[in-house]
């Protein structure tokens, strides 16, 4: 028998391979709609997931330092930008479940925010404290925002930016006490218009689903400050003052959130910060209506879409426990043990599955908010944040 | 501004700097050294970064701590700073534990 010759092999290795491309070339079509991320904070990855048949589909690495990583999503939901701790501002494709590019563009960051029309994203840091803009499609820096104080040669960190209407950023100077008002439309000439004194170390801010109001909370004094963007001539506005009525507030042992708060019949629920409690606030007047009083000192309080429910998670050593609260009635109707150190709680956008990550249990949790049956269990590398991908749609995330 | 730290130094000044878990000066035993370096990664890792680099909190890095007092940062440990977001941590740390925290953020933590 005769050896086939060399190039007659290289031409069927060729065929092979050919065939093996084409095949890539043409892979199952699907959309970005029910696919997220979760951050695996330690390990420096972020897991793709899907809440169809809620399974992991692949692990993205290479992301650096996740500790209080965020994620958010371009507005056609196919890609995931993840902002790290050190810095990192990374771009993961959900559909080719890889890196897609990645830029560190500081030394110690904490968020960040897309804006309206998608082409911008902006980083909030924490050393050199300030914001920069990048080009949403190549990530090109195109502005920086010194967040400087005082006399001007100090820089504040900057906490709970969030995205307005209009091109707009809003954000938060923690040790200066002042928000500001970042107008992007021309991208490379932000005009920034700073709101000062608005109450002592504001720690984390929110906007309005509907982008009207941003809201942050003080941990250097008991209350919120607000900004009305409607009437921002109007300036910032101190709520809930005093809501500690002079009582002595625990120590606080992890930052509360104020992203994914809900906003249910004229109400909103909000952590509060050193308090065993569930600030209830209405929101024609923006004074108190009530307090609920729950298993810890919460982290998040995360509304279940449509606003009937609310689930919150704590801080540690309460970490363990999550509460699920019934608006109208204010009381707590459920209380439960996903697993040690949950970390964050996202809905799906219609409501009908929430996801909880358990960092020390390397778990990410399914219930079905309806029965609080546990519907999926998948395994992560100590997970934190969990990112779905109907984020691309929402103002303020 | 109050907070939590007048509670810490009124805590402290009643019942004084007490061991919770009176381990003495040696070292914590092997599982609860797994424990503590745990904690510290991620408890206190949400304000200083899980690398000890800083977030609210300033870094815990061994360069950054060099100069400092060894003492005088197991006292803040226990107790909080007053006026700013470090809580106390003596009801989950003793003396003794508090300690090997600070020599193990001076030695830098292990991977
Ligand atoms: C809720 C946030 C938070 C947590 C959690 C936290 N810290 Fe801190 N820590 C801070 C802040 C803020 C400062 C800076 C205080 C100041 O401005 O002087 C600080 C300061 C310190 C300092 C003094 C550093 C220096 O250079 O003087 C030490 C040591 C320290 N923390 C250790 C720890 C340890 C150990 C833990 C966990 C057991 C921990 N911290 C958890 C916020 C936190």
């Amino acid at each position: 028998m005769k050896r086939a010759p060399a190039w007659r092999l290289a031409a069927v290795l060729a065929a092979v391979l050919a065939a093996v491309l084409v095949g890539c070339a043409q892979p199952e079509l699907r959309g970005t709609g029910d696919l997220g991320l979760v951050v695996e904070r330690a390990a420096g990855r972020v897991k793709l997931i899907e809440t169809s048949g809620r399974t992991a589909l692949a692990t993205i690495a290479g992301l650096g330092d996740l500790s209080h990583a965020s994620i958010v999503y371009s507005r056609d939901g196919r890609y995931g930008y993840v902002f790290g701790r050190d810095g990192g501002l990374s771009r993961v494709d959900l559909l080719l479940a890889r890196l897609d590019r990645r830029v560190v563009q500081a030394g110690n960051a904490i968020g960040g925010a897309i804006s309206q029309d998608g082409r911008l994203i902006a980083v909030a840091n924490y050393e050199p404290g300030g914001v920069r803009i990048f080009d949403a499609a190549t990530l090109e820096p195109l502005a920086d925002i010194p967040a400087a104080f005082g006399d001007g040669t100090r820089r504040a960190k900057v906490v709970g930016i969030a995205d307005a209407p209009g091109q707009r950023f809003v954000f938060s100077l923690f040790e200066a006490g002042e928000i500001w008002v970042a107008d992007l439309s021309d991208p490379r000439r932000p005009q920034v218009t700073r709101h000062r004194d608005i109450g002592k170390q504001p720690y984390d801010g929110l906007i309005t689903p509907d982008g009207r109001h941003y809201i942050a909370g003080l941990f250097g004094e008991d209350g919120l400050a607000l900004l009305d963007l409607w009437n921002p001539q109007a300036g910032v506005r101190r709520i809930l003052g005093g809501y500690g009525r002079g009582e002595e507030p625990l120590p606080v042992y992890k930052m509360p959130h104020l992203r994914g708060w809900a906003i249910a019949g004229g109400h909103a629920v909000l952590p509060a910060i050193g308090r065993k409690e569930v600030l209830v606030v209405e929101t024609a007047g923006w004074s108190e209506a009530a307090r609920i009083p729950v298993h810890g000192q919460p982290v998040f309080v995360i509304a279940q879409p449509g606003g009937r429910r609310a689930w919150v998670n704590f801080a540690f050593p309460d970490n363990d426990t999550v509460q699920v609260i019934d608006l109208p009635s204010r009381s707590v109707v459920k209380t439960l043990k996903p697993g040690r150190a949950v970390l964050h709680m996202e809905f799906t956008a219609r409501g009908e599955q929430v996801w909880v990550s358990s960092r020390d249990d390397d778990s990410v949790i399914v219930y079905d908010p309806a029965s609080f049956a546990e519907i999926a269990r998948i395994r992560a590398d100590k997970p934190s944040g969990i990112f779905l991908s109907s984020r691309a749609f929402a103002t303020g995330f | 501004m109050r907070r939590w730290s007048t509670f810490a130094i009124l805590l402290f000044a009643a019942a004084g700097p007490v061991a919770a878990g009176a381990a003495g000066p040696a070292a914590p035993a092997e599982a609860r050294r797994a424990e503590l370096i745990h904690m510290v990664r991620q408890d206190c890792g949400s304000c200083h970064g899980l690398s000890m680099k800083g977030g609210l909190g300033p870094p815990l890095v061994p360069a950054a701590l060099a100069d400092k007092d060894a003492a005088q940062l197991q006292f803040v440990v226990l107790h909080g700073r007053r006026g700013t977001a470090m809580p106390p941590w003596r009801r989950f740390l003793s003396d003794a534990e508090a300690a090997w925290v600070v020599e193990l953020l001076r030695k830098g933590l292990p991977e």
